[in-house]
């Protein structure tokens, strides 16, 4: 560029390398310390950021295995810290599958086809969006209690009743899948039609390959929303080997009986994975809405 | 090309099966007594089957069951919040009427004086109960003992077992004075309780006495009785308790009443004290206020952040944008309730290590969750902590659509990067900013999951009955009211969370609103 810098541009230069730099030591703090936490041993010592004893007591803790805690004595882990992520998983896994069938297909008509009401289904979808369900915990409650006088393995404390009750919240991945839609070509679709395909077969044999990357997206999309939430599994979830790992976290950080070493290895175990995965699907998302469209 | 057409059969079973199963769970919910769960999955059902068999459902077999879902588990539940406003559902108010009833009808109590002490006699395999003669003395007992219970009583040698296909009844006859064996030990007799609970002994006036304690037959009676007007008297007291319509409980004419109570409509009372009576309109505004300030707050701070990241990310001539993008995103991709619990450990007062710190530094250690203003200062800079990435990534999309020239234009006349901001980037952001910065708003509106992991709503306010603290907003104070106060007082906080479903409609119109603006701004 043909502009003369002016003088003070080093200085500002400088001034915003502090400021991102304090920034960014702000960002990753918290995770340094719980990384050095989960190494030191015990739960109360406070020493450096690069702890002078290391010991693995606190990931033998949330593996389930025997440790040596402070005390000397071999102790076995009391809070089922695998079994919260093996329900965390199992619970997102299934939700995310129940959320892919209901919005691909839903999405489906919303895109191809022209009906009555199409325009309000629309807005309905976006204005559900507005409302969380952690609004209406009391009735979920109410209605779960209600079920499980009549069907116990849907009712309270099963995970079944927290996938039943994730599985409404499609209206942010049916709009998602939407608009992906709306980028594929629909002159593919009409070619199989002309060749005799039904609406089920142009959507099942042709639109649904092509929409492979969007899929995977709104499948992790919905297995990291149903991971991280906590409102509604801590009302339909309350025995102690049912938990989700979001719910049973807090067990670890009560203000009085502080756990903090044994939290930081969970936090950790847990919390990698899941940000590895949404760091993917953030990446996949852009590049799948990148290439969608009639190529050559 | 032709193609044979797919045989129809198997569908048919699907469907055949399917049916058969949502009829049997009709019929399952209808006999728990479950008569609104038995007809919303009857008219889902019925609903499914039309659409899955009618020629004129095109669309619909698409979007069937995602819309069903969605009315179900989030349409469903926001009208049934509302509807439970307007009842006194908690607790004591669990239960519908006849349930209550039913209940309070269970309630047994030993018919006064009808207690015998016993004793078992070993006659081969067999034992035989031998009661002693109840005792004129004993409580209750004015003078007029039941018929044959003035004498011991003996059965005749009974096989005692649990397996027994409904409880025996074994008539009592009159005994010598002595016994013919001596009474087994009570160790012994402790083994035969669990078959002793089933058996039933008729004493001669036809009253049925069966196990009361370790050493005693008694005459079991349900301790109120039924009266022809739907009130229920006590037996011992006589007292009349009457189903009291309006307030949910069965009122004796003294005030007492019996637990457990049902569930009746109460109309507006709920709407009424959150918005009259001191002791809860006080919470509710406290907590209220708190909430909109704090929503404020945290848009201002994160869109004030995000926005000056923004801008110094896309400052061209500044190294190492990329990296400082990578980790300044970090709390973004982070879940949140991993990042929050963290933040709870670090700012803990004496081990966590912010004071640790902030003591070394300056030789001071807050009390981050006991004082009021700290606690709403910690809130606020954890959530801008995990809220300011999203704003950055927006900003910074919006940063790059404005075309570079205006920035050259300016450079030519020699503006600064201050004068850059307040006159091209702000105005060209703001409007199409404006209805997300709306949406994150309404978010933080409804945070509940920041401040039930953090405070938890605390410190409490000191002078409020129901469970109200310094740092509750709307939804987690209506969370406490239902989940965490002893009273469970479900209508109560259905009442509040209504009163939140209004108050986000608004925010959504207003949304709405801004966005058709920014629409035609872009168009136009």
């Amino acid at each position: 560029m043909a502009i003369v810098q002016p003088k003070s541009q080093r200085w500002r230069l400088l001034a915003a390398h502090l400021f991102l730099l304090a920034l960014c030591a702000a960002v990753v703090f918290p995770f340094l310390v719980v990384l050095s936490v989960s190494l030191r041993p015990g739960n109360f010592a406070s020493g450096s950021l690069i702890p002078s004893t290391i010991s693995l007591e606190h990931w033998r803790y949330v593996l389930g295995m025997p440790y040596i805690g402070v005390d000397g004595k071999q102790t076995m882990p009391d809070l089922p810290v695998m079994a919260w992520l093996w329900n965390s998983i199992k619970v997102a896994a299934m939700s995310a599958c129940v959320t892919l069938l209901l919005s691909t297909t839903a999405s489906f008509a919303l895109a191809r086809m022209r009906f009555r009401g199409r325009q309000q289904m629309m807005t309905g979808l976006m204005l559900m969006q507005m409302f969380p369900a952690v609004l209406a915990l009391v009735a979920l409650y109410a209605i779960f209690d209600r079920i499980g006088t009549a069907f116990p393995a849907i009712g309270l404390n099963t995970h079944a009743s927290l996938v039943l009750a994730y599985s409404g919240g499609i209206a942010m991945h049916v709009w998602t899948l939407k608009g992906y839609y709306d980028t594929l070509p629909g002159e593919i679709e009409e070619a199989a039609r002309v060749d005799g395909a039904t609406p089920w077969q142009a959507f099942w044999r042709v639109l649904l390959p092509m929409a492979v990357p969007i899929l995977v997206v709104v499948f992790m999309l919905a297995f990291i929303g149903a991971i991280i939430e906590y409102p509604v599994a801590s009302v339909l979830l309350t025995q102690q080997d049912q938990l989700t790992l979001a719910v049973g976290s807090k067990l670890f950080v009560h203000e009085h009986n502080f756990r903090w070493g044994d939290f930081a290895a969970a936090a950790i175990l847990s919390g990698l994975p899941i940000t590895a995965v949404f760091l993917l699907a953030q990446r996949w998302m852009i590049a799948g809405l990148a290439s969608g469209g009639v190529k050559g | 090309m032709t193609k044979p057409l797919p045989n129809p059969w198997p569908g048919r079973v699907v469907a055949l099966l399917a049916t058969i199963g949502a009829l049997w769970a009709v019929m399952v919910a209808h006999a728990t007594g479950q008569t609104l769960l038995a007809l919303t999955l009857l008219a889902i059902s019925a609903l499914a089957v039309w659409t899955y068999t009618s020629q004129r459902s095109n669309a619909l077999r698409y979007l069937f069951p995602g819309i069903a879902a969605a009315m179900v588990f989030v349409v469903f539940p926001m009208l049934y919040t509302m509807g439970i406003a307007f009842t006194n559902q908690s607790s004591q108010n669990l239960l519908d009427l006849e349930r209550a009833r039913s209940q309070l009808m269970d309630e047994a109590v030993i018919a006064p004086g009808s207690q015998r002490a016993f004793t078992l006699e070993a006659l081969g395999d067999k034992v035989s109960v031998r009661l002693k003669a109840a005792s004129a003395t004993g409580p209750g007992n004015a003078g007029s003992l039941p018929v044959g219970a003035a004498r011991d009583g003996v059965t005749p040698p009974i096989a005692l077992s649990i397996e027994a296909p409904r409880p025996q009844v074994v008539a009592l006859q009159t005994a010598a004075a002595d016994a013919a064996t001596s009474p087994l030990p009570l160790i012994d007799t402790v083994q035969h309780l669990p078959a002793l609970r089933l058996l039933k002994l008729r004493q001669d006036d036809g009253t049925i006495l069966t196990l009361i304690s370790l050493r005693e037959f008694g005459q079991v009676l349900t301790l109120y009785l039924a009266q022809p007007d739907g009130s229920l008297a006590d037996r011992l007291s006589g007292k009349v308790y009457r189903a009291d319509m309006a307030e949910g409980f069965f009122t004796a004419d003294d005030g007492d009443r019996l637990q457990p109570g049902f569930r009746v409509g109460v109309g507006l009372r709920h709407f009424k004290q959150v918005f009259s009576e001191g002791k809860f309109r006080e919470p509710f505004v406290s907590v209220f206020i708190w909430t909109v300030v704090f929503s404020a707050l945290t848009v201002v701070g994160t869109a004030a952040l995000g926005m000056l990241l923004a801008g110094l990310l896309n400052w061209q001539s500044l190294p190492g944008r990329g990296a400082y993008r990578l980790v300044l995103f970090l709390p973004y991709a982070v879940p949140g309730f991993i990042s929050i619990l963290v933040f709870k450990g670090l700012f803990n007062q004496n081990l966590g290590e912010v004071n640790l710190i902030l003591n070394a530094l300056f030789g001071v250690k807050p009390a981050w969750f006991s004082d009021p203003l700290l606690a709403k200062a910690m809130l606020l800079i954890v959530n801008i902590w995990l809220g300011f990435p999203y704003m950055m990534v927006l900003c910074s999309g919006l940063i790059q659509s404005i075309p570079a020239d205006l920035y050259e234009a300016s450079a030519v006349v020699g503006a600064g990067p201050w004068t850059n901001f307040r006159r091209i980037t702000l105005p060209l952001i703001l409007k199409p900013l404006t209805p997300l910065l709306i949406s994150a708003f309404a978010f933080n509106f409804n945070n509940f999951v920041l401040v039930s992991l953090l405070t938890g709503g605390r410190p409490d306010l000191a002078d409020s009955t129901l469970p109200a603290g310094t740092t509750d907003i709307l939804v987690s104070y209506t969370w406490r009211i239902a989940f965490q106060d002893t009273g469970q007082q479900f209508g109560l906080a259905a009442a509040i969370s209504t009163v939140i479903f209004l108050i986000v409609a608004a925010i959504t119109l207003i949304q709405l609103r801004f966005t058709a603006r920014a629409d035609t701004a872009t168009k136009g």
